[in-house]
């Protein structure tokens, strides 16, 4: 059995390493050798859905790497594993010759790979491995075109925001050891000690806003759409972004435990559902529209997470992921065809390409909440956990749930405009066109558009009660009938006037709708308040370092060379010249003592005499 | 065994001053001595009980009268540095293929510099381990100051070694402190370790810590002590560099672990605090540092302060006692070690590459270049998966030691420890803003490239840059290859922390 679990995250990752390396050298072969693999791996997660595979290895000192799929993690895997073919196949009639398909296809495996291990683990080091393993694949994907230099440091950005987050993951894995947790396995980390508990539980909540864009990490999620189209179709929806929302719902006892968790992640997400919806409405590219309404949407399921309603923020993962992918990649189809996602240029892109604008509907209308489409019942499941938690929760999710309508018919608006006659005056901003959609790029979007037409079936009482079993979230709230009439209504009232309005939803002055194109201009409250003062401190510190700490040693080196001068001046003019004194004295001396040997007897006896006559004093004075 | 593993080079280089050969020819025996040493040592790890202490023990009497003895031994500590200074040495033999500057004398040189590293890892006594510590100087002020970029290459040089060589006197003063407060006297690590001479005795046995904490701190080096380490590695040749960065450092941290925690337990638990202020600082403190740096080479030696201080802090945390148990301070010890082995792979192979850039460049300044990927992509990617490796992510080795490290030390000194987690972000932003300003966005080389263009990795290139990268992928996916070995040496050393 354990073999199944290790197969199911070793095929796409094995796979997309070997993709990876040889680059372009089987350029021709390697999209169906991706998409093989993706199909492969599809297969391998219904089975382990079916089976359930267990398997560990020991990683650490008392710490095990351990998979499992269980309720929650059969759900998830299948879907990521889901989307992951659909959009292979999008990607493989999607991409040229030209392009590194290699490199492409090895990464995007690699990808979702780090996604499966990411909800299959149940310690924290794999989960965690697998975290930032996503967050590096996502820097080489977004990057993918590495000649521009604006997707580089978008990549840059993407990837710098979302580590700044992981960080509170390494902390909760220090503070569930510290709290007693030896083994760091997740669901013992609800019994890590206070006050480690509240640590581990504070990391856990920033490492997954963070992955999952929610206020105030939001901003990434905007730069990650200079990625290729089927890269956006992927971390949008079933992967990363959602990554975040999963590990909400799977800490949910964490967060229990550590009591101020569950309404902060419920606020969190329904305040991003809330406001990054207003950023949604305010954007005129296609892309940044659906961006924006990913961050709003993952929002229902981290305000599920903070409810406890796993079985809700399931629903809408799923759901979600559905829809997401399949508007990613019909927005792709139009970049692709058209070279443009500028909303204004789009207009009539529905009539001319017709299958991907029935596709982009059917996704489109369920985004918005209308009845009966997926994301209609799943969001009421989440609203419904809300309403128990709070009618100001409750309040604020509906207001969401309305904000979501107006921007998808935003959307729709423009693309079922009569085509205009100088359409093609708008096209091409991207860069060139191909003018057609190909048939690999058709079949998923159809696909993904059935899908999210029909996964509200999730939410009908019966499989919601399967589901609830599932994953293990028994006895919580359904939405009552009037509950559901009343998001029915308010989200097809919604429509109505966002497509009464057309290309302006909502009357708001230039100041706060710049502010929201401008997704409240949270980058540029991060440059300012951290990217700023730490190049600052960075350049201070180098400075420093030269001026200071590196001068100190040199100035003591110098010191000690000064010193030696002193010492040698000191041998030279204080020693040396105390012995050459001596020596001058004893030569002086000498002169002096030969000056009595002239040769002469008489002066010799006249010494003689002299002397004894001394003696003979020196005897008398003694005596 | 050990003996020979230790010697063969030396005797190697020995035997090639006798002989003169062609140039080419120094290399392929250098490589093939390498090689062969390898083997050895890779022997000697199959036959290495884990958990079975002190191995290949050896004991020769050398200066009796003076407690000296030749005593060389392997443990869990020792080991994966054995191997890793065998491979380092291999991988840098291969990347001097091309060398053509007094190739008889370079070669002789690192075969030297191969018995000092090996000999100081394996030692046994303290004056052994000083006497490689010091002979390692030399011979690295050689490699500087011999095959380094000119007047400058001598100024560094000189530099390096009046720094460092005042750092080992005050080791030595430390060793000598050791010896004295023994009875009998003795300078043998084994015995000294048994009988913990410094037990009780305050103020003595702080001052010997001092002089060998100073000591140990120049060669990491730590900060303030660091300052010696980015002119020697900017003028160094490549194969100085990685050898400086890859070995002679972790001579620095390997003592901490060696000799100054068993050794002076009781006033290592006393002055814990000191080390992990002293690794958290470095480790921010060299991050920052690094983020500001516009040359390449100079950037990654900043980086090696960032990532010994992440050794020092694990070591300082296993000093820690109160509210912290043995597992969690093992495990920051076990990080420790592993840091060292992957620092060495890691930014050893950073070091060849900054090597390979100046080669075709003449120049490490990184605004001089600008879309590498296009006419050098096997470089690119090199660079790519390296600088990954280095910033900690998982799946290669820099991420098994820094997690374990920060794990481990969480529990004993809260603040410190969240203080230098900040560093991963900083190395983060720095690598990836090498990459994008380096490798990608469009091409644009420096003046001094030829009309030939930039030429990607080379083979021998390739051979000594790639299976460095490809050991620390090995270990990063399967980490319990080096944990097995390291993990019971760490839970003893903790133990001896502890008494």
């Amino acid at each position: 059995m354990s073999a199944l679990a290790w197969a199911l995250v070793a095929v796409p990752l094995a796979a997309g390493a070997l993709l990876g390396l040889t680059g372009r050298r089987w350029n021709r072969q390697a999209p169906a050798l991706g998409v093989a693999a993706a199909a492969v791996t599809l297969v391998l997660a219904v089975a382990a859905a079916l089976l359930r595979p267990a398997a560990s290895t020991p990683l650490l000192a008392g710490i095990e790497a351990g998979l499992r799929v269980d309720g929650l993690s059969a759900v998830t895997a299948l879907t990521v594993a889901a989307v992951t073919v659909a959009v292979l196949v999008f990607a493989a009639g999607e991409l040229g010759r030209e392009a590194n398909r290699g490199r492409f296809f090895g990464l995007m495996l690699l990808f979702a790979g780090s996604m499966l291990v990411t909800v299959t683990a149940t310690t924290l080091p794999p989960l965690l491995m697998a975290w930032e393993a996503m967050g590096a694949t996502s820097w080489a994907l977004i990057g993918y075109r590495w000649q521009e230099p604006q997707r580089v440091r978008a990549a840059d950005v993407a990837f710098l925001t979302t580590r700044t987050a992981d960080l509170g993951l390494y902390l909760a894995a220090g503070a569930a050891l510290a709290g007693g947790v030896g083994s760091l396995r997740l669901d013992e980390l609800p019994t890590a000690a206070s006050p480690w508990l509240h640590v581990a539980a504070a990391g856990v909540v920033v490492a997954a806003l963070g992955k999952s864009a929610q206020l105030p990490f939001s901003f990434w999620l905007s730069r990650a759409m200079e990625g290729p189209s089927p890269v956006s179709a992927l971390l949008h929806s079933a992967a990363m972004v959602a990554a975040g929302a999963y590990l909400l719902l799977r800490l949910v006892p964490l967060q229990a435990a550590a009591g101020w968790a569950g309404p902060l992640v419920a606020w969190a997400g329904a305040g991003t559902a809330l406001l990054l919806g207003l950023v949604a409405v305010a954007q005129t590219d296609l892309k940044q529209l659906l961006a924006a309404s990913t961050a709003a949407q993952v929002g229902f399921m981290v305000l599920g997470a903070g409810c406890a309603a796993v079985a809700a923020g399931t629903t809408q993962f799923v759901a979600h992921a559905a829809t997401k992918a399949g508007l990613f990649l019909a927005a792709g189809a139009w970049l692709s065809a058209l070279g443009t996602k500028r909303l204004p240029a789009l207009r009539g892109a529905a009539r001319t390409h017709p299958v991907v604008g029935g596709a982009f509907t059917v996704g489109a209308l369920a985004l918005a909440g209308l009845p009966p489409l997926s994301l209609w019942a799943a969001k009421d499941e989440v609203l419904a956990a809300a309403r128990v938690h709070g009618w100001a929760l409750y309040a604020v999710g509906l207001a969401a749930a309305v904000v979501s309508a107006l921007y998808s018919v935003k959307a729709l608006w423009y693309v079922w405009r009569p085509l205009p006659r100088n359409a093609a005056d708008g096209y091409d901003t991207e860069g060139p066109g191909t003018r057609r959609v190909t048939r690999l790029m058709r079949a998923p979007l159809l696909v993904l558009a059935f899908a999210a037409a029909t996964l509200g079936v999730l939410a009908l009482p019966g499989p919601a009660d399967r589901l609830r079993t599932l994953v293990g979230d028994t006895g919580g709230p359904s939405p009552q009938p009037w509950e559901a009439a009343l998001s029915a209504g308010a989200a097809l009232a919604a429509a109505a006037f966002a497509w009464w309005r057309g290309p302006r939803p909502l009357p708001a002055s230039g100041r706060a709708a710049g502010w929201a194109a401008d997704w409240l201009g949270l980058e540029r409250a991060a440059r300012t308040l951290v990217v700023r003062p730490v190049t600052a401190l960075a350049q201070l510190l180098a400075d420093l370092d030269d001026r200071v700490i590196d001068a100190a040693v040199r100035r003591l080196a110098l010191g000690g060379l000064s010193a030696a001068r002193l010492t040698a001046r000191f041998d030279a003019g204080g020693i040396d010249a105390l012995v050459g004194a001596v020596a001058a004295g004893a030569r002086r001396l000498g002169r002096w003592a030969r000056r009595p040997q002239t040769g002469l007897l008489h002066q010799y006896y006249a010494q003689a005499v002299i002397g004894l006559a001394a003696l003979l004093l020196l005897v008398l004075l003694m005596g | 065994m050990l003996s020979v593993i230790v010697f063969l080079p030396l005797v190697a280089c020995a035997a090639l001053l006798l002989v003169r050969l062609r140039d080419r020819t120094y290399i392929q025996v250098w490589i093939a001595v390498a090689a062969a040493d390898l083997l050895l040592v890779l022997v000697a790890w199959l036959g290495f009980r884990t958990g079975g202490g002190l191995q290949y023990e050896q004991r020769l009497r050398w200066i009796p009268g003076a407690g000296v003895s030749y005593h060389v031994g392997v443990d869990g500590l020792s080991l994966p540095l054995v191997a890793l200074t065998c491979l380092l040495f291999l991988a840098v033999a291969v990347h001097s293929l091309g060398e053509e500057r007094r190739v008889r004398s370079y070669v002789c040189l690192f075969l030297f510099l191969q018995t000092v590293c090996l000999g100081l890892f394996a030692a046994q006594d303290l004056i052994l381990f000083f006497v490689f510590f010091d002979l390692s100087i030399v011979g690295m002020f050689f490699v500087i100051a011999g095959w380094g970029h000119g007047e400058r290459g001598r100024a560094a040089a000189l530099k390096f070694f009046l720094y460092t060589f005042v750092g080992s006197l005050a080791l030595l003063l430390g060793f000598i402190g050791l010896y004295l407060a023994a009875t009998p006297h003795t300078f043998d690590l084994v015995e000294l370790t048994r009988a913990d001479p410094l037990a009780g005795r305050g103020a003595y046995g702080a001052l010997v810590l001092l002089a060998v904490g100073v000591g140990l701190a120049v060669k990491t080096p730590t900060v303030p002590f660091h300052t010696w380490l980015p002119p020697a590695h900017t003028e160094a040749p490549a194969a100085g560099s990685a050898i400086l960065a890859g070995i002679l450092l972790k001579m620095g941290t390997y003592g901490l672990v060696r000799i100054a925690m068993p050794l002076l337990p009781a006033s290592w638990r006393d002055y814990a605090l000191v080390f992990i202020v002293v690794g958290a600082v470095s480790a921010v403190y060299g991050a920052l540092v690094a983020l500001a740096q516009t040359d390449f080479k100079r950037m990654i030696a900043y980086t090696s302060v960032n990532h010994m201080g992440y050794v020092v802090l694990a070591a300082g945390a296993a000093g820690v006692l109160a509210g912290t148990d043995a597992g969690a301070r093992a495990l920051a010890v076990t990080g420790a070690v592993t840091q060292m082995v992957s620092h060495g792979l890691i930014t050893g192979a950073l070091f060849l590459i900054a090597g390979v850039l100046h080669d075709r460049g003449a120049t490490y300044e990184m605004d001089a270049y600008s879309g590498l990927a296009g006419p050098s992509p096997r470089l690119a990617a090199a660079t790519g998966v390296a600088a990954f490796a280095s910033l900690g992510i998982p799946g290669f080795s820099g991420f098994i030691a820094e997690f374990q490290i920060f794990t481990g030390s969480l529990a004993s000194q809260a603040v410190a420890t969240a203080v230098a987690v900040t560093g991963i972000v900083i190395t983060a932003a720095l690598f990836l803003r090498a990459l994008r300003g380096m490798f990608l966005g469009p091409v644009r080389l420096p003046s001094s490239v030829g009309a030939n263009g930039f030429r990607d990795l080379a083979t021998a290139e390739t051979l000594s840059i790639v299976p460095l990268l490809a050991l620390a992928l090995v270990i990063g996916v399967a980490p319990r290859l080096l944990l097995d070995v390291v993990e019971p040496a760490s839970r003893v050393l903790v133990g001896l922390v502890s008494r």
